[in-house]
């Protein structure tokens, strides 16, 4: 079958899909998208969050059918994503702003000359990135509750971030992450 | 702008370079890792690329009657079907010290998934059908499952026809290693102890789960060989196993380290490396294959499950008199590391105390359960939840202090080991067990601290809204460890670093290429950081690792910072004496300072101890560049005596102190850990970011073995029965407390900058500190761990 749907801001074609694929399978394997990321496939580690519509959600749970005409952002699009966020604009991306995005250049061995979402800074910077294999789903997690609550409790990031396992870094530098991106965030307002 | 309340950590700071050593540099592919662009095992794509799938046995130990594969042949999309009989060499076995594994399996299975066949599909989900329609006919074998299963009279042989080098001195062929150490006389101390305390203990099998499932892909190449893009612990290690079974010289099996989503030791034995490169030499095109996590529990070894017997006695006055011990590793139905393992338990199994009377021995068992091998702690985890909670024991039947008790038998520098080998650096075990106990205690009852409202996300339960505090009691517990850094028992633990300086644009780079497998500890920072501090560069390219430069050795044993970090240093060094070679033969008539002075390299320049400038870095490499590859190595080690166990076996000890406290719902049995504090000595922080990152982790999969992570084998069909993050639990950002760090620098002068090995030291003390807590608020015996719920309310 064929998907069509959003993905970051650009319209996306998805052909020859088996009926059993995951929204998580065809971002990977079919659109180039491997930032989110295949820990569990079954729901449980949160690897593979992204946003559906502006909701998290497992992408490896979600049959790539449902996507159909949907809105989805990755960790790949978060930095446009939160861009157009902290600009008022609505969200999603236009299409020419889209191709603008994607073409801008930057060092594939160390992606210097990326932009980042204040979440992705604040992770760098907190050493809250070891393997970095939980780190898409969290950056995607974290960032929707930012939105949320732009001043959460540690409780707060604690219950939101649940859903997301780590096995590096014992959770407290990217406790410091999240709290980093809220002080920064309050900072910039 | 307000400073984000973080853990206090308590760390020095300060390096003359900027951007070296003892600076938290930021991690070079940070910025790849938050923007998804990071390419793991999993992401590689290739085009006209085919997906590999493994059939693994359904059953623990049987013959195999016969396999038919035509019916998944026939299915289309499908390249190729591959058993046993396809081997293309004599060479069907493999395996880190004992080469027991099959490839594929022959004639026999020996544990619940084994590889039985592999599958190659244009499309994952038809390789997983048609791995379905491959029929194996099995004739069920008796399974060994324990002690006395393994060894009884009658029992089957796990392995018929050993001929590894320990079958000379095991007691029973399926034992697979055995090791006693002897000092002293541990009988005749018994006579003047005034105390005696005796435990059994159980340890329950610990999956790694590493989140990057095991994964790659293999492209063959125009010469008949193949290049293989995987995660691993040991670039060289798996060439070396790999190479053999395709019929292939070293040279024609390339292998690039693809991104590494974790190991924790899991990553040390192969697990689809053979059977992708297998499928793209057959089919002549590129070969993916990527575990799901079903798969993944049962692709690797886990942490040997261990029985544990012990005996201490102590005067009364509070100083030990003896330890006696048996420990007993479940070593599963191949040999992995299990003899290595075994080493450690037992000479490691007293813990970080002095006594000089000991009677100890160490075995590992073959069974047809999950293979075991490697996890951060190896075979000191197990022995440290033993003999710390018959610590508290004696110092309950002593009735003194659980801490100070610790204290009065602490091993310090100079302490001889059970093994007979001097403790030559820092040890300050008393010290890390005074600083942990002296940082302040979290308060009381701190789901009440947001208001009159119980916030149960603080409460035993948790979201499942269980308690408002009733029947919660809060419990402490102290615990301390020791474990050996690097490869020991004289194995030659070198590592290779190619270091070159050249101009790039103006500016004087290093670049340093090694094969060590970054897999998130953060060896590409220190790398990074060593170099700038020895060469004097803030520009240093970090070349991938790959099989074109030597041995890196494994990254495991908390040796890659002195390890391969001392061949990073060693090499720059010897850069350094080329580049001031170099500035003499071009400058040297200038300034005599060139031929009298201590030169340094400095900020981009050459320097004189003085810090008089003589040249610019980038006039002297102008149209040059210099390299050097070379190995190094730490001080030797030798084996254990297969008698007495004596011998100078380990090359550096870790140690760790840990506090936990815990809240019981003792109605329920369900279990907060409300703080977890840690000391721990690391020599030199050579990047203190990455330090704590590591000591926080650690002590998370220590909780974890404490209070949820087990895998459950079922004891009478030796079956895997929770191969899921559904069933397997480990430690969610809830279940995770505050975890308060405080680091000392003691140095240890045999080593690189002083530094000790990190890494692991903080998984041992972390379980029993839990438990210890657990027993507190309870009262609890608790001998096994993880501690479930009806543990604690008998139901």
């Amino acid at each position: 079958m064929r998907v069509n749907f959003t993905v970051n801001g650009r319209p996306q074609e998805a052909d020859d899909v088996w009926e059993g694929e995951s929204l998580l399978y065809v971002l990977r394997e079919r659109l180039g998208l491997p930032g989110s990321k295949n820990a569990c496939e079954q729901g449980e580690c949160g690897s593979c969050t992204v946003r559906l519509d502006g909701v998290p959600v497992c992408s490896c749970l979600v049959a790539a059918g449902q996507a159909e005409g949907r809105e989805v952002v990755t960790v790949e699009g978060l930095a446009d994503y939160a861009k157009h966020r902290s600009c008022g604009s609505s969200r999603g991306t236009s299409l020419q702003e889209a191709q603008d995005w994607a073409a801008k250049g930057h060092d594939s061995q160390t992606g210097e000359g990326s932009e980042l979402a204040p979440i992705q800074q604040a992770f760098i910077d907190a050493g809250a990135v070891q393997c970095g294999f939980c780190t898409p789903g969290l950056l995607v997690a974290a960032d929707e509750m930012l939105e949320r609550n732009p001043n959460p409790s540690d409780a707060d990031i604690r219950e939101a971030l649940s859903g997301n396992l780590c096995r590096c870094t014992g959770y407290e530098k990217i406790m410091d992450a999240v709290r980093l991106a809220a002080a920064r965030q309050g900072e910039a307002v | 702008m307000s400073t984000p309340n973080g853990t206090p950590t308590k760390i020095t700071q300060g390096s003359q370079t900027k951007g070296g050593i003892g600076e938290s540099t930021l991690r070079p592919d940070g910025t790849l890792k938050v923007t998804g662009e990071f390419a793991y095992s999993s992401d590689m794509w290739h085009e006209d690329m085919l997906w590999g799938q493994i059939l693994r046995s359904t059953v623990a130990h049987a013959e195999i009657v016969s396999i038919d594969t035509s019916e998944a042949l026939a299915l289309p999309g499908v390249y190729a079907v591959m058993t046993y009989d396809d081997l293309p060499t004599e060479v069907k076995h493999y395996g880190l010290e004992i080469q027991d594994t099959p490839v594929l399996a022959h004639g026999k299975v020996r544990h619940h998934g084994e590889p039985v066949a592999i599958v190659a599909a244009d499309h994952p989900e038809t390789a997983r059908r048609a791995a379905a329609k491959i029929k194996v006919e099995y004739r069920e074998l008796p399974v060994i499952t324990d002690e006395a299963s393994a060894t009884a009279p009658d029992a089957v042989l796990v392995h018929e026809n050993r001929d590894d080098h320990h079958i000379g001195h095991v007691p029973h062929p399926n034992i697979v290693h055995r090791q006693p150490i002897v000092r002293g006389d541990a009988r005749q101390a018994a006579g003047r102890a005034d105390f005696v305390v005796k435990g059994e203990y159980t340890f329950g099998m610990q999956d790694q789960a590493f989140l990057g499932p095991e994964s790659g892909l293999a492209v063959p190449d125009e010469d008949g060989g193949v290049h293989l893009y995987i995660a691993t612990q040991w670039l060289h290690s798996d060439l070396r196993q790999i190479a053999p079974v395709l019929g292939l010289p070293e040279r024609k099996v390339r292998m690039t380290l693809s991104g590494v989503g974790g190991a924790f030791g899991g990553r040390e034995d192969l697990s689809m490396q053979i059977h992708a490169c297998l499928l793209a030499l057959r089919t002549g095109q590129p070969v993916k294959i990527v575990y799901n996590r079903f798969e993944s529990f049962f692709g690797h070894v886990h942490r040997h499950p261990a029985k544990l017997y012990y005996e201490h006695g102590a005067t009364r006055e509070g100083k030990l008199t003896h330890v006696k011990c048996r420990i007993v590793l479940d070593g599963g139905a191949y040999a992995s590391a299990s003899p290595a393992v075994v080493g450690n338990a037992s000479s490691l199994s007293i813990g970080p105390y002095v006594v000089d009377d000991v009677d100890i021995e160490a075995i590992a068992l073959y069974t047809n359960n999950p293979p075991c091998g490697a996890m951060r702690g190896f075979g000191a985890v197990q022995a440290c939840f033993a003999y710390e909670a018959q610590m508290d024991k004696l110092a309950d039947a002593l009735g003194m202090d659980r801490v100070e008790f610790r204290q009065l038998n602490a091993m310090e520098q100079g302490t001889i080991m059970p093994t007979g080998q001097p403790v030559d650096s820092p040890a300050p075990v008393a010290e890390l067990l005074r600083r942990v106990k002296a940082m302040p205690l979290p308060p009381e009852q701190q789901w009440l601290a947001a208001g009159e409202e119980a916030d149960v996300r603080q409460l035993p339960g948790g979201l499942s809204n269980t308690t408002h505090g009733e029947g919660v009691v809060r419990g402490i517990g102290y615990a301390v460890g020791i474990k050996n850094v690097g490869f020991s028992e004289g194995f030659d633990d070198y590592s290779t670093a190619r270091v070159r300086m050249e101009v790039v644009g103006g500016e004087p780079v290093a670049t340093v290429h090694t094969a060590m497998a970054e897999v998130g500890q953060g060896g590409v920072t220190v790398h990074a950081q060593i170099a700038r501090t020895e060469l004097g560069v803030t520009q240093v390219t970090i070349h991938p690792a790959d099989t074109q430069v030597g041995s890196a050795g494994s990254t495991s044993a908390s040796r890659q910072t002195y390890v391969t970090g001392g061949a990073v240093k060693n090499s720059c060094e010897l850069v350094r004496e080329k580049v001031l070679e170099l500035g003499r033969r071009k400058f040297g008539s200038y300034h005599p300072a060139w031929a009298t002075a201590e030169l340094l390299l400095e900020g981009g320049k050459i320097v004189t101890d003085g810090g008089e400038v003589l040249a610019d870095l980038a006039d002297v490499l102008e149209g040059e560049s210099v390299e050097v590859e070379a190995e190094w190595r730490h001080r030797p080690t030798e084996a254990f005596d297969l008698r007495t166990g004596q011998g100078f076996g380990h090359v550096q000890y870790s140690f760790a102190a840990h506090r936990a406290v815990v809240e019981v719902d003792t109605e329920l049995g369900l279990v907060k850990v409300i703080e977890l504090a840690c000391a721990q000595d690391v020599g030199k922080a050579l990047n203190p970011l990455s330090v704590i990152g590591q000591i926080q982790g650690g002590t998370v999969q220590g909780l974890g073995v404490a209070v949820m992570e087990e895998i459950i084998v079922d004891p009478v069909t030796a079956k895997v029965r929770n191969p899921s993050f559904t069933d397997y639990l480990i430690p969610t950002i809830l279940d995770t407390p505050t975890i308060p760090v405080d680091v000392l620098e003691l140095a240890d002068d045999h080593a690189p900058y002083g530094l000790r090995g990190i890494g692991e030291a903080p998984t041992l003390s972390s379980t029993p500190a839990v438990l210890a807590a657990i027993r507190n608020a309870t009262g609890l015996e608790l001998n096994r761990t993880p501690v479930r719920p009806e543990h604690l309310t008998g139901t």
